[in-house]
């Protein structure tokens, strides 16, 4: 099991690598590095036991800049290689930088599966609800009705919501940030690094070629204080440029509540770590409701045993009723007889 | 008594009447009468088709001598028919002569009927070529175990151990091993053993004592090297052959599949080893379970992943990444019949071009194939130490008939195997993800937690030594001829190619995988007739023995026997530009000895030119 160690003395610098950045100019991907190699120096993890793992996509990339042990595999499969190397090395800190397409598409089988398995793996989902690498087609979390290279006349399908996926999926800690909110980013992915079991991360992110204001409405300066809902434990559902609205539930559905002053004490109060999920679905639903407010933060942090202590604790116990089991006489077990 | 050097006996019955059960006790008794032997399990995909129907019928041959025994046999000396659809199916395959055993009680109309007989065979005439025992064996099954108050169901059940015991009178095998085996199966339940004990008790008394059978038999022991023996399945001896290669290469092992016919017992084997440090990952498809074992090998454990066919084609894209990623990795393709779902129970040869050439691009990977059920422990503990040396993706093909089918096998000393020696790279100095071993052409192995070897890897073309991404129209060729290279070099652990029979001569039948037997029992024949004909069995596809080439010089015709249209024949006329005869069938089912001779028979000058072999 990871050891964090406080006197490793790393810096930003550390986790740069040779290579140059190769994104296009005005890329959101470049905030999400940077926070990123801000966040890894301040874990308390030595630089070699951080590996990052990727599938294809503009976000596969990410591997190459970080100056870690990096695996960039094939399409959609990046936590079926990361499942593999964490329940062989659970010593390891394992990372999967996958988009919108790469999760949710080709490899939303093997999301759900490593989510659901609750492997020690940080999927961070890089989400500018377009396919960029391949030059602008509609992917599984583009709006309805997108007009795209591959739907001129729009998209005919719904989208999916990877916040809502990933906690169907029974993700045991599940965030929202933004490319843009660096402060905020770098909270979510320090939560993500010390919670123990599958997490899953949704950044936004602005493709400024093929999907230029992906989140456009909710995260430009203008708006974003009175669109943005910042969940925090423990602390009310309060949003707007003067903290002057909330959520409260009326039967099973929110409300927007305005006041002022102190929050009335109908307010729903955030509890990120509730073993019932239903509270999180809504969260993750109510950017999708007319008028709300697009919540970030951390909408679910439960910790549960690990997939690889379970898989470790099995063979731990076999070896422990075994003794030293001793290879030539599993060989020699079964119908045997000897000829002289 | 009378004394036989070989016998086939085949036992038939419905899929719910535990033929592979029965099979299997005979199969264990004969081991311990110390015969050699070789078995067909032949199941129906169907886990419970219509009870009493033809596609629910199930059997399990063994061919057993005190000779060497090389294939289950082409025709049964004995058939146990459980029910009509038993008899239907398989009474074709019984000799002349043959002795056929007849439960009487499942030959009502109804089960007549549902096997599709107007007037019922007993009755007919129509198997009065063979020997016909007939017998009631559920009502003296019934009888056996009425004291012991079991419902009729669970009564009935036990009447596979009734016919089992008839088969140790008539054998002359002592009841002790299928008695054992029953207190270990049902120790917690004494109703269930107690009934099937009298049963397999009641089916040899009532031989004993009723002569049914006017003789008794018994095949002497088989002279053979001393040591210990197991009796051993395929899937069994290639799980083995992965742990043993863990153990000697001092790795752990981490197994990572899918379910799938007929490669699942393999994933079964394991799941029970975890004793020995063996991680299995059942994954959630095939792609993820290679995928999770090529994250394993980077992260320096034995990754190994096992499947059949289909499987393989979905496992196709990873296996490129393992190439071009250069980390050692094991892939077994148990082959069954295809196309797509094709025919799973059943066996067939014919994904040898997939495991050869069947990536996207130049992905060259070395590929090997078991001959026999005991040959699997060998060659994946082969698989296990050329994908070690040489940082590479291997494939081991073995299929349906060996994995099932069990055999005899000298238990090898594990500290005897070839050493498989693994060196992390932890040196940072000159550190550099694809510099070579001058020798095996391999990059270092070096696994994160390494201080100071922070690198990263991928499926994008690397630059020559650095490693790191390129797009250079030349180093993409170098690249390309390295990997290719590095492959070839391969052949440095590949043994010389061997000819069992005549070391020159007219015709030299190649064969490759599970057709050994069957080849090296016509070519006996063959031989015997005064044809000079040898055998030369290839295990190693990709790449071949240095010598093969002149092998085949040393031949005036090469016949190449396949479970599949010609693909061994296809590649070695392309790589060799020589003709060679293509001897093929693909119905499911492995070849004879007679189908493989008569060939032979056409082909080798000293013959009549006319086959047709007794």
């Amino acid at each position: 099991m990871i050891q964090p160690n406080p006197e490793l003395n790393l810096t930003k610098k550390d986790f740069q690598s040779d290579q140059e950045v190769r994104w296009c100019p005005g890329c959101g991907d470049y905030a999400i590095l940077n926070a990123v190699q801000n966040v890894f120096p301040e874990l308390g993890i030595p630089r070699e036991n951080f590996v990052i793992v990727s599938g294809i996509g503009c976000a596969s990339r990410f591997p190459y800049y970080m100056n870690t042990y990096g695996f960039h595999t094939i399409h959609g499969r990046a936590p079926a290689v990361a499942t593999g190397i964490k329940v062989t090395r659970p010593d390891l800190s394992v990372w999967v930088v996958s988009g919108d397409g790469d999760a949710l598409s080709i490899g939303g089988n093997h999301l759900i599966h490593a989510m659901r398995r609750n492997a020690d793996i940080k999927v961070l989902l890089f989400n500018n609800r377009i396919y960029g690498l391949t030059k602008g087609q509609a992917s599984p979390a583009s709006e309805l009705g997108k007009r795209t290279k591959s739907s001129p006349m729009g998209t005919t399908d719904e989208p999916f919501s990877p916040l809502a996926l990933a906690l169907g999926a029974n993700a045991r800690f599940v965030a929202r940030s933004v490319d843009v909110f660096p402060p905020h980013l770098k909270g979510v992915l320090a939560q993500a690094a010390q919670h123990k079991g599958s997490a899953f991360i949704e950044i936004f992110q602005n493709c400024n070629i093929f999907n230029d204001g992906a989140w456009r409405g909710w995260t430009e300066r203008d708006v974003r204080d009175e669109r943005v809902l910042n969940l925090e434990h423990g602390k009310p559902l309060v949003f707007g440029a003067k903290a002057n609205r909330g959520i409260r539930l009326n039967g099973f559905k929110p409300e927007i509540v305005e006041f002022e002053g102190e929050p009335p004490r109908d307010l729903l109060v955030w509890d990120e770590d509730n073993p019932e999920p239903a509270m999180s679905f809504l969260m993750a639903g109510l950017g999708d409701r007319p008028g709300f407010p697009m919540p970030i933060g951390v909408f679910r942090k439960h910790e549960e045993t690990t997939f690889e202590t379970r898989v470790h604790a099995q063979v731990d116990e076999a070896r422990s009723k075994a003794g030293s089991p001793n290879i030539q006489t599993l060989l020699e077990q079964g119908d045997v007889w000897t000829v002289s | 008594m009378q004394t036989l050097d070989h016998v086939v006996v085949r036992f038939a019955g419905d899929s719910g009447d535990g033929m592979q059960l029965t099979g299997s006790q005979f199969t264990t008794s004969t081991a311990l009468a110390g015969n050699d032997l070789a078995t067909l399990p032949d199941f129906p995909a169907e886990i419970r088709a219509p009870a009493g129907t033809l596609p629910g019928v199930s059997g399990y041959q063994i061919h057993f001598s005190s000779s060497d025994v090389f294939t289950p046999g082409d025709n049964a000396d004995v058939l146990v028919a459980m029910n009509p659809a038993a008899l239907k199916a398989n009474i074709g395959d019984l000799r002349a002569g043959g002795l056929l055993i007849v439960n009487t009680d499942s030959f009502k109309q109804k089960d007549l009927d549902k096997a599709g007989y107007q007037v019922s065979p007993l009755e007919d005439h129509s198997l009065d070529r063979f020997q016909v025992i007939s017998i009631d064996l559920t009502r003296l099954t019934r009888q056996a175990v009425e004291e012991i108050g079991l419902d009729t169901r669970s009564a009935d059940r036990c009447k596979n151990l009734f016919a089992l015991g008839m088969m140790y009178w008539l054998f002359d095998r002592p009841l002790d091993s299928t008695l054992n085996w029953l207190q270990k199966k049902f120790g917690a339940r004494a109703d269930l053993l107690e009934a099937n004990r009298r049963a397999l008790q009641a089916g040899w008394s009532y031989c004993e004592a009723t002569e049914v059978f006017h003789e008794r038999y018994h095949v002497p022991r088989f002279p053979t090297t001393s040591g210990l023996y197991r009796n051993i399945a395929g899937n069994t001896s290639t799980a083995l052959g992965l742990v043993a290669a863990a153990h000697r290469s001092k790795l752990p092992l981490f197994y990572a599949s899918y379910p799938i016919t007929p490669a699942s017992d393999v994933l079964h084997e394991l799941a029970q080893l975890k004793r020995f440090g063996v991680i299995t990952f059942q994954a959630e498809d095939e792609i993820a379970a290679i995928s999770a074992a090529i994250g394993a090998s980077y992260a320096g454990t034995l990754g190994v992943t096992c499947t059949s066919g289909p499987g393989m084609a979905l496992k196709t894209e990873a296996l490129g990444l393992a190439t071009i990623a250069e980390l050692p990795l094991v892939v077994i393709d148990v082959q069954r019949g295809g196309p797509s779902t094709g025919l799973p129970t059943k066996t067939e040869q014919a994904d040898l071009l997939q495991a050869l050439y069947g990536r996207n691009s130049e992905a060259p990977i070395p590929v090997l194939a078991a001959a026999t059920a005991s040959d699997c422990f060998r060659m994946s503990y082969e698989a296990v130490r050329i994908a070690i040396t040489h940082m590479t993706p291997v494939i081991l093909l073995t299929d349906g008939y060996i994995a099932n089918g069990a055999e005899p096998w000298l238990v090898p000393k594990v500290e005897e195997l070839p050493e498989i020696s693994v060196s992390f790279r932890t040196d940072p100095e000159n550190f550099f993800a694809y510099e070579r071993d001058p020798q095996t052409l391999a990059r270092p192995w070096a696994i994160p937690g390494t201080k100071g070897l922070e690198h990263r890897i991928g499926g994008l073309e690397k630059a020559d030594r650095t490693g790191h991404v390129s797009y250079d129209p030349l180093n993409h060729e170098h690249m390309v001829r390295t990997r290719a290279a590095k492959v070839e070099r391969v052949v440095d652990l590949v043994p010389d190619q061997t000819v069992e029979g005549d070391e020159a001569g007219s015709l030299l039948v190649l064969g490759w995988g599970s057709t050994y037997g069957a080849i090296q029992g016509a070519v006996r024949r063959a031989r015997s007739q005064g044809l000079r004909v040898g055998h030369a069995h290839l295990r190693y596809l990709n790449p071949f023995p240095k010598n093969l080439e002149s092998v085949m010089s040393r031949f005036e015709k090469v016949l190449v026997p396949e479970l599949n249209m010609g693909q061994l024949a296809f590649v070695l006329q392309g790589r060799f530009v020589r003709p060679v005869e293509s001897l093929t069938k693909i119905q499911g089912k492995p070849f004879t000895e007679v189908e493989v001779l008569n060939r032979i028979l056409e082909l080798a000058p000293g013959s009549n030119g006319k086959g047709g072999a007794a």
